[in-house]
């Protein structure tokens, strides 16, 4: 008999997206730091891998003004995660950081200092940028092409892998006898002279209690699956039934040989949501009313807008689609989101096809239909016996879930799926190490 | 003047003496964890102190393998020991010279959030070529261009705090609106160095504007302090210097429109405590004796009673608002000031009690500062 393979559970703090439903009674301060102690001491309960958050550098808009549908704001990704290490002790830290506002020296410092001071619970996702947008918020602007991003991402990742792993591991002796702090030569001078970067100088920090912080990465276009399977050590992929996630799965595990790596140094974890209830029936209806929270009428008109590109407040949430096209001139109604490269005009002429077929959906129900994310829903029974379905069946190795409420979102599951998924065999029943590279079972990187 | 005796605590490694880390109660092996940190705010809390000074900078370690070349990020150890250690401001020092305003602001409006309002931060330039060559951006520059820029910067990070008025998350279901996008502003900074847009993607923190601390002492940082810092920290040789220093800011201050009784102005002090003054001279001596360190400025190596006067006379002639004591070693030099000094300025009334749940702009007498975009239209 083989042995159960382990789930993999990070929490996403709910933040901005319409995916967090804010209207609810029971929505509490997206900023607060009680909100953050709150979601990262459940996860810690639950025994999750690691806390994610997301980040965006500029305010989103919409048609020239600043989305106001949507929750908006958020605190700086690596000082609140170095305060919920204060409030935690074995849950993971993992935080998005761009890679193209900010700079190699830098990062690997903060990065290596919220490693050290978490005591080896630090992850970084990285993500790639190149747009204007956001730069007019940064000393540079606008500055790369969108080709580059995937190898100013390399290159800023291989320059703080040099500075991390620079110090020999047994650098500090701290021998008071002799007078000696470090040994000498242990702490050499990095220059790195590439493309991107040109620096030179000694870094501040030994290897930290991970050799490095873990490394994160979610693109899924070629180019980045690729840097994926040559870097990182989890993937959040959006592949969220079980024959995507699992073709998702074959694919990006077969380009690790080609960079010398097994399957099991990278963890895949598909995002998903979830519903629960003691019936099926309950969870269905809990479901529908999330749903229907997360795509109000405004935010309904507002993703329509984003496909016709054009102005469409006129238009009733509860009626047909729109017969004008859309504008083929007007594809950047949305800035600062996510952009997925479809052609408007067969978006739109899919939409009315569904629309007609489901019987003739509303705008507001077409939405809800067209925009739902893989869920699991059901009762904790039930829900635990799809997830472990998934990882049994390598369409993943565990998940990232993202409840739609703060701070209460993950509270249910931790105290009934939890047990459920420990039932079955099939996740921790206490965390056996101190670090996140010890949770997701990886070796410690070497220079 | 009736207010209170500012007192400040600087921590940094094993203390502001290269050889520190020697002592038999040094803690050289902790130096990277959060405990020794935690427990070094913990003592700074004790004392009673305003505020943590937590040092910070670009430069590279030196290559010496008898010296400490650690560092930690400044913000990150501040954030670390904020939820955990309440009842002291937390001051760290962030670079301005190459880093980006945007993230700055960010970052230190969250350490006030996860603090509850106790946060304040020290910018400083970088001026060394192999500052510069760690960026490796753009070259080191003269310092009046360095603070030309540092100015730059402290206005669009305190410009991105008011980006959002208090009031700007509605939550308003009829109109399915979370936020009000008037109460949203852009900045639209541009000057000589950079531009920025905003709004912050961080809202406004409790305190709106955290602590702006510049040290005062070279003249094109003075004019940055006089017209910006809401606390200046000054370094002298002696209670004299100190007076005209302390003369010298103030004048600057009401040169540049302000009130000189409203900026605080901090001497820094060096200390190193002791039973009496001949055993806290020995322990000088024997860390000297490794490596010698000259002073950068008053230093007291003496015993608490003693700094506890030189406090007082600083204060009562006019030399200083109050200290920012940096101990030579830790953390026997915090917990000193704990437990000796701290009990000392009290009984001579110098130390007025802090309400509890106050914020660092609280201490400094500062009120929470309106909102300039208030009532403007994006």
């Amino acid at each position: 008999m083989t042995a159960t393979k382990q789930i993999h559970l990070a929490a996403h703090f709910p933040g901005v997206n319409n995916t967090t439903v804010w209207s609810d009674p029971e929505s509490g301060s997206q900023t607060d730091f009680a909100s953050f102690v709150h979601f990262a001491q459940t996860a810690e309960r639950g025994l999750f891998d690691f806390l994610f958050l997301a980040e965006g550098l500029r305010l989103r808009e919409h048609r020239g003004r600043i989305h106001d549908l949507d929750v908006v704001g958020r605190p700086d990704t690596l000082t609140v995660l170095n305060a919920i290490a204060a409030v935690t002790t074995h849950l993971g830290l993992g935080g998005t950081l761009n890679t193209t506002f900010n700079e190699p020296y830098e990062l690997a410092k903060q990065l290596a200092s919220l490693d050290h001071l978490s005591g080896g619970r630090a992850a970084w996702n990285l993500v790639t940028s190149s747009d204007a947008f956001t730069g007019e918020n940064f000393r540079r602007g606008g500055f790369l092409a969108p080709e580059q991003r995937y190898d100013r991402a390399q290159e800023i990742l291989d320059a703080t892998r040099e500075l991390w792993l620079s110090w020999a591991e047994d650098a500090v002796v701290a021998d008071r006898e002799r007078g000696v702090f470090v040994r000498d030569g242990a702490v050499p001078v990095v220059e790195h002279r590439g493309e991107q970067f040109s620096f030179s100088g000694r870094f501040s920090l030994p290897p930290t209690p991970q050799g490095h912080p873990v490394l994160i990465q979610s693109g899924d276009s070629d180019a980045g699956r690729e840097f994926g399977a040559r870097t990182a050590d989890a993937i959040f992929s959006r592949h969220g039934t079980l024959e995507a996630g699992q073709a998702f799965y074959r694919d990006l595990k077969g380009r690790l040989p080609r960079y010398g790596r097994a399957e099991r140094d990278v963890t895949i974890l598909p995002a998903t949501t979830f519903a629960l209830g003691d019936t099926a029936e309950d969870a269905e209806e809990v479901a529908d009313r999330v749903r229907r929270a997360q795509v109000s009428p405004q935010t309904a008109i507002a993703f329509l807008e984003q496909v016709w590109g054009r102005d469409l407040s006129a238009y009733d949430p509860d009626g047909p689609l729109p017969d004008v096209d859309p504008d083929p001139d007007g594809t950047s109604i949305t800035r600062g989101r996510v952009r997925h490269e479809k052609d408007p005009a067969a978006v739109a002429r899919q939409w009315r096809e569904l629309a007609e077929a489901k019987g003739g959906l509303s705008i507001r129900e077409l939405i809800i239909e067209t925009t739902a994310r893989q869920s699991f829903v059901g009762t904790p029974r039930q829900v635990a016996e799809q997830m472990d379905t998934y990882v049994q069946e390598n369409a993943c190795d565990g998940f990232i879930l993202i409840p739609h409420l703060v701070p209460g979102g993950l509270d249910e599951f931790v105290e009934k799926v939890v047990p459920e998924l420990q039932d079955r065999g099939s996740f921790r029943t206490e965390y056996t190490g101190p670090t996140l590279r010890h949770h997701l079972g990886l070796a410690r990187p070497r220079a | 003047m009736g207010r209170s005796t500012y007192l400040a605590v600087e921590v940094s490694g094993a203390g502001r003496h290269p050889a520190a880390w020697l002592r038999p109660d040094a803690q050289p092996d902790a130096l990277l964890t959060a405990p020794y940190h935690v427990g070094l705010a913990r003592l700074a809390a004790r004392a009673g102190a305003d505020f943590l000074a937590v040092p910070d900078s670009l430069a590279p370690p030196s290559a010496d393998p008898r010296l400490v070349p650690l560092r930690l990020d400044a913000v990150a150890i501040a954030a670390r020991v904020a939820p955990v250690v309440p009842g002291v401001g937390l001051v760290p020092t962030v670079t301005v010279t190459h880093t980006e305003p945007f993230h700055v602001s960010k970052a230190i409006a969250t350490l006030d959030l996860v603090s509850s309002g106790r946060a304040g931060w020290e910018p400083v330039v970088s001026r060394t070529a192999a500052e510069a060559e760690l960026f490796g951006r753009k070259p080191a520059a003269p310092p009046a261009e360095l603070w030309r820029e540092a100015v730059e910067v402290v206005d669009v990070v305190v410009a991105l705090w008011d980006s959002w008025e208090d009031d700007a998350v509605i939550r308003d279901v009829a109109t399915g609106r979370y936020v009000d996008r008037d109460k949203l502003h852009y900045i639209d900074f541009s000057g000589e160095f950079f531009s920025v847009k905003g709004p912050s993607i961080t809202p406004r923190s409790p305190q709106a504007h955290p602590l702006v601390v510049v040290r005062g002492d070279e003249p094109e940082a003075l004019a940055v302090a006089a017209a910006r810092a809401d606390v200046v920290r000054v370094a002298a040789a002696d209670l004299a210097t100190a007076h005209t220093a302390r003369e010298r800011v103030r004048a600057a201050v009401a040169a540049a429109g302000r009130d000189p009784d409203a900026v605080a102005v901090l001497l820094d002090v060096e200390v190193l405590l002791g039973a009496d003054a001949g055993s806290a001279r020995r322990e000088l001596d024997a860390l000297d004796a490794h490596r010698e360190l000259a002073p950068s400025s008053l230093r007291v190596v003496d015993t608490a009673a003693t700094l506890v006067d030189v406090i007082t006379d600083a204060v009562a002639g006019g030399a200083a608002d109050g200290v920012t004591a940096v101990p030579l070693a830790l953390p026997s030099g915090v917990r000193a000031i704990a437990a000796d000094v701290a009990p000392r300025l009290a009984d001579r009334g110098l130390r007025t009690p802090v309400a509890p749940g106050a914020t660092l702009r609280d201490r400094f007498g500062l009120a929470r500062p309106a909102n300039r975009f208030e009532g403007a239209r994006a």
